[in-house]
């Protein structure tokens, strides 16, 4: 197999707010393959939301290797802006922009990133909201829409630039109950298209149902990792199966 | 792998992590290499046009002159003085009567109604006519009728004008501030039992403050220089006495005194103003948040 397109190697950071240091990422190591789809579960505090945030380059680390098609991009050296242009992440609150109507949202990066000519940024748009069952919703703006209409279509405007990676954070927590299948299903069928992806998420039913690999984090570091069935139904570790357990 | 009991710290960064760090310390020098670079440009830019005037010679001795700064001083700072009384009584008289009428303004009391309207009016009209129009209608207007309870003294008719200006501009501040307040904080502090007026003093108008904190201390230094328009009216502030001062010699050095001297006022108390709100956690509390960084 070739070289995956997304490697971790002794990935370290901490925080450090009044004099105390709290390390959040400890020693992480951690491959995603193309056409991969990689869930992290854990705790809140694990260390999940600033991994997602690393790879996206929205935090510095303090040490250690995030290699993305063959680059470093923990480097300072590198362009961070080219480099989030290829990458994706999608916010567990949407973060649409409420003074953009949805098709605008979608067509922001495209026009002003990628360069595209406005028809043709929007033709992409709008087959893209169609996929995600949006197209409707074009003209709306954000707060006109449900919360899970909301996050289909920021991951609709996650996708539009065709990212290398698509990374989700937790994007069902902000959600009803009734509203959270309409956005897993999406992101099922987003992983039988082959969409390379790396997902922080609390719904171990579709962490099952999803991931070709499952990693449990706990404090900072990877503790278990595996098939979904080696991790979530024989769990080695007393961290993983203490987890399992409380969240049952 | 053993028990984990919790992150211990005693990690030394790789040659990898170092030559980062030294990266970022390098760019961080070069960013203020530029900084000083391009400062000294402009100072040297603006230098070397104002000295080369050809009439430069002439305004530094105009304008500039130590010896006649040295000479006024006392007779400005005396009328700076009167400034400074002025501001202090018009700031928490605007401060307080503008708070309650954005109060007044924004309650939905029915029995209020009445007293809503007039606060809307005053806040039209006097936010909307020139301070200068009101300083010369109040100035020479009430002393007209002729009553013989009023103070009629140029300091306090003007004093009162600006009172008048300035609390308008300090109500719509504040109303901005209370609706600003979330409505849930209204229903969470009702769900405690509290009543309106608990809610309004005890939850809304502690977050309406510091939400506009920023544009009411620009209205108190606006207020402080706005307090040298009293001098139409013949009060001797700071102004006044540098006008006095220029009579006779046309050297405008007292006006250059005038401003200096408000200056030393108005800079520290923006300072002091920002330095106590960041102290408090009002200023930038969204700068703690993840990404509010600054991102390469």
């Amino acid at each position: 197999m070739s070289d995956p397109l997304l490697s971790l190697r002794d990935v370290r950071k901490t925080f450090r707010t009044h004099g105390t240091t709290q390390v959040v990422l400890d020693g992480i190591d951690l491959d995603v393959a193309e056409h991969q789809c990689v869930v992290l579960i854990g705790a809140s505090g694990s260390g999940k939301s600033t991994l997602l945030r690393a790879v996206d380059l929205l935090d510095d680390v303090d040490d250690g290797q995030i290699v993305l098609g063959g680059l470093d991009i923990a480097d300072p050296w590198v362009d961070a802006d080219e480099v989030r242009a290829r990458l994706a992440l999608v916010f567990q609150q949407y973060n649409l922009f409420p003074h953009l109507r949805v098709l605008d949202n979608l067509t922001l990066a495209p026009r002003h990133v990628h360069g595209r000519r406005r028809a043709d940024a929007e033709a992409d748009a709008l087959a893209m909201l169609e996929k995600v069952g949006l197209e409707h919703k074009a003209r709306a703006y954000p707060d006109q829409l449900s919360g899970g209409e909301q996050q289909r279509a920021a991951i609709a405007r996650a996708l539009v630039g065709n990212p290398d990676l698509l990374l989700l954070d937790e994007v069902t927590s902000a959600l009803d109950p009734a509203l959270v299948g309409e956005v897993l299903d999406l992101l099922t069928a987003l992983r039988d298209e082959g969409t390379t992806m790396l997902i922080a998420t609390h719904e171990m039913g579709f962490a099952r149902d999803v991931a070709h690999e499952v990693v449990f984090l706990h404090e900072g570091r990877i503790h278990e990792r595996g098939t979904p069935a080696e991790v979530l139904d024989h769990p080695q570790r007393p961290e993983t199966q203490e987890f399992l357990r409380r969240i049952r | 792998m053993g028990e984990m009991s919790g992150p211990v710290d005693d990690w030394t960064p790789s040659a990898r992590a170092r030559a980062r760090t030294e990266f970022r310390r390098a760019q961080h020098r070069r960013a203020l290499l530029v900084a000083l670079v391009a400062t000294l440009l402009v100072v040297a830019v603006v230098v070397l046009v104002v000295t080369t005037a050809p009439g430069w010679d002439r305004a530094r001795e105009a304008f500039f002159s130590p010896q006649r700064a040295v000479e006024v001083l006392p007779e400005v700072a005396a009328g700076l003085w009167l400034n400074f009384r002025v501001w202090v009584v018009a700031s928490v008289v605007g401060l307080v009567v503008g708070l309650l009428l954005a109060v007044v303004r924004t309650s939905r009391i029915p029995a209020l109604f009445p007293l809503r309207m007039l606060t809307v009016a005053y806040v039209d009209v006097f936010r909307g006519v020139p301070l200068l129009l009101v300083l010369l209608l109040v100035g020479f207007g009430l002393p007209a009728l002729r009553l013989s309870w009023l103070p009629v003294s140029a300091a306090f008719l003007g004093g009162l004008a600006i009172v008048l200006t300035y609390t308008a501009y300090f109500a719509e501040i504040f109303r901005a501030g209370i609706e600003s307040v979330h409505p849930s904080q209204v229903s969470a502090a009702r769900s405690l039992g509290l009543n309106r007026g608990q809610a309004t003093r005890l939850v809304v108008l502690p977050q309406a403050v510091r939400n506009v904190t920023a544009p009411a201390a620009s209205m108190l230094v606006s207020l402080q220089k706005d307090s040298g328009l009293i001098s139409i009216l013949g009060a001797v502030d700071a102004i006044r006495a540098a006008q006095i001062a220029t009579t006779g010699d046309y050297n405008f050095t007292p006006y250059v005194v005038a401003g200096v001297l408000f200056l030393l006022i108005s800079i520290p108390l923006t300072r002091l103003v920002d330095a106590w709100s960041a102290r408090q956690g009002w200023r930038g509390e969204l700068r703690r948040l993840p990404g509010a960084g600054v991102l390469r």
